[in-house]
């Protein structure tokens, strides 16, 4: 297959260079040539008001996938427990249903875990398929995708959603592989094309220097694992459904792996995803005293307290605090940065937090860009002051400290 | 033993940017690195290499200027190297990039332990690993943190979770996924540079046909899905400076929580 220029047709105008997303295309004595970083993506053809751009591709034909019908989430759990964000991909899921009017399914993969039926019922499923079996009782990689994929070659869902925890980006590729799916990583919104009625996927690339809405229009089902703390949890309390019973056909020599011991990492009670105010530090700190004035905010606020990665790398915090690109994304009311600078990586951690503040002493921190409000000074003296203030408040107000649920 | 190691040349991401006119990427300037997750791949494989033996064939897919990486990694102690370049791999998602890859495993032929870095910092995906050990039919663990134990037909890894880490045994051959906890990558040494830039370095150059591929399964013609568009991320909030000596600052931003219901 290739792309080329006819000459004669070409009049220079550059259109083709601009929309060339690849850079692929120079122009060569007043006319367009197309160079070593051509893939081919037609971008160029589509432009070129003369057809001087031609192809020998076959337009790739779009199958009819009307046999494939169903929004999945995978309900994943740990220990008998759903994963909130299976809560979360629940709630986006009867989104997607209203406008294409499909039904809802969770698949529930563990051993012992039938209780947990209800609570996704209540958050959005209008079927679960169950399949329990003892050697689902730990996450495996093969015993899983070869119950999931059983489920996909049954049942033909249209669209499956999991979150992107590590045992979700574990598994997903790997049951998009199997059963011969299109997969988009680490989404961060996702919707329903009015013309295609395609599932559009939005993330981002490059560090999350740049958003990529992406499509998978020649497979299904559409799969995309889903960022955790960014969809919304729509509960609906005794909200009821269809539970379908699956009997799994295991064989423990084709599932390879064996879970020895799993061992939990001591660490401080914390729980930065469901936290309603989090506190957060960066660089701007200058030393772990920092969090001798940063602790006292956090106690008044009913706050947890996070950071950025050079937080982590300081030792002023633990690394699964860490808020951004690698490490969580978070969503509460209220986040107040201090002495962070704002770089990419850590904004795509807490950028949809609903309200955010910054204390930075540089007036032109990036942070200030995706603050409510702003405060250029010393947090040293900004911090205690606010602190000091919240308290005098909140004692007017007969509370000594932030009240329950704040 | 025989290890694969799979990496990928990537820009620094963190320099990365869009042109505001064009909405494309602005690529002159940024330097080309390994992976940084790669680079503890090809580590975790020179490690084995000394303790164990082994032979490492590295291999990447990209354009021809992706032999610097794999320069560098016969530097720091890979044994082979094989370039997969073809215009037609060119556009390729995970799924048409994990193909083209575990063809040329195939192509390699004898192989126990597939090795490749988590996620890539340009893409961020995390699934071509995965997708090839599919292809494979070999067993996968994933964000494998450390190598506690190698035997002939297994092999016993600490993988990292959300809480902690698992202690996980896996049949071989098998691939994994590694992060960066596992190890320090070495600076490749000058010698093993040397050996690179020979004339007969066993540095190879494979395109589509040398693995028995055809066009329609690869590059942007064999990928699942597509990019629609690209985007700069918008932030739509308007910071409300706050001006004033410290106390006034602090009443300002005390009053506007307090209305907002979040103290």
């Amino acid at each position: 297959m290739t792309v080329w220029v006819e000459i004669d047709l070409c009049d220079g105008c550059r259109r083709c260079l601009q929309a060339c997303p690849y850079d692929a295309l120079e122009l060569k004595d007043d006319k367009a040539t197309i160079g070593d970083r051509c893939t081919y993506c037609g971008a160029c053809i589509a432009v070129c008001r003369n057809n001087a751009i031609q192809t020998d591709a076959k337009p790739r034909q779009v199958p009819d996938f009307s046999d494939h019908q169903g929004i999945w989430v995978f309900a994943e759990q740990h220990d008998g427990q759903v994963h909130r964000v299976s809560m979360e991909l629940l709630g986006k899921a009867r989104e997607l249903s209203q406008t294409l009017n499909q039904e809802v399914a969770a698949l529930l993969l563990g051993h012992r875990v039938a209780d947990q039926a209800a609570t996704l019922f209540e958050h959005g499923a209008d079927k679960i398929y169950l399949a329990d079996h003892e050697a689902l009782g730990a996450y495996r990689t093969l015993a899983y995708a070869s119950v999931m994929a059983e489920l996909v070659h049954t049942y033909r869902p249209n669209i499956l959603l999991m979150g992107a925890t590590v045992n979700g980006r574990d598994l997903a590729p790997r049951v998009s592989r199997r059963v011969g799916a299109g997969l988009t990583a680490d989404c961060t919104a996702l919707s329903i094309d009015p013309d295609e009625g395609i599932l559009l996927q939005t993330r981002p690339a490059f560090g999350g220097n740049v958003m990529a809405t992406i499509a998978n229009r020649y497979s299904r089902p559409q799969m995309a694992t889903v960022r955790p703390g960014v969809m919304e949890v729509c509960p609906s309390s005794g909200r009821q459904g269809t539970l379908v019973t699956h009997r799994p056909l295991l064989d423990e020599a084709q599932i390879g792996t064996e879970l020895l011991e799993r061992i939990k990492q001591a660490k401080t009670a914390c729980s930065l995803p469901e936290a309603k105010t989090i506190v957060s530090i960066g660089r701007g700190i200058g030393d772990v005293s920092g969090l001798d004035v940063l602790r006292p905010l956090a106690k008044a606020l009913g706050a947890e307290i996070a950071g950025t990665r050079v937080a982590v790398e300081q030792g002023w915090i633990p690394p699964e605090n860490q808020i951004g690109q690698t490490g969580l994304t978070v969503r509460p009311d209220l986040y107040i940065a201090c002495g962070i600078s704002g770089a990419i990586q850590h904004r795509a951690g807490m950028m949809d937090a609903r309200f955010i503040v910054a204390i930075n002493k540089d007036p032109r921190a990036p942070i200030f860009q995706v603050a409510d409000w702003g405060i250029v000074g010393d947090l040293y003296d900004v911090v205690p002051e606010v602190t000091r203030q919240l308290l005098e408040m909140q004692s007017s107000r007969g509370l000594t400290c932030a009240p329950e649920g704040t | 033993m025989d290890i694969i190691v799979l990496i990928k040349q990537v820009p620094n991401t963190t320099a990365v940017k869009l042109d505001p006119k064009t909405g494309n990427l602005i690529r002159e300037g940024i330097a080309s690195i390994i992976n940084p997750d790669d680079r503890h791949a090809i580590e975790t494989a020179v490690q084995l290499k000394e303790t164990h033996g082994a032979k490492i064939t590295v291999v990447t897919m990209g354009p021809l200027q992706a032999i610097d990486a794999l320069s560098e990694a016969m530097g720091m102690g890979a044994d082979k190297a094989v370039l997969l370049s073809d215009r037609a791999f060119a556009g390729a998602d995970t799924w048409a990039t994990s193909y083209t890859l575990g063809r040329a495993a195939q192509t390699i032929g004898a192989y126990d332990l597939v090795l490749a870095g988590r996620q890539a910092i340009d893409g961020d995906t995390a699934q071509v690993g995965p997708q090839v050990a599919e292809f494979l039919g070999i067993p996968q663990v994933t964000c494998v943190a450390a190598i506690e134990a190698l035997a002939a037909d297994h092999l016993v890894v600490r993988r990292n979770v959300a809480d902690g880490y698992e202690r996980i045994r896996c049949r071989l051959p098998a691939l994994l996924t590694v992060v960066s906890a596992i190890n320090t990558p070495r600076y490749p040494e000058m010698k093993g540079l040397l050996l690179a830039c020979r004339e007969k370095a066993p540095i190879e150059i494979w395109n589509a046909a040398d693995i028995g591929v055809t066009t329609a399964d690869i590059g942007l013609q064999g990928s699942l899905t597509h990019v629609i568009k690209t985007f700069a991320p918008k932030t739509e909030r308007q910071a409300e400076m706050l001006t004033g000596d410290t106390p006034t600052v602090a009443g300002e931003l005390v009053q506007r929580l307090h209305s907002q219901k979040l103290v």
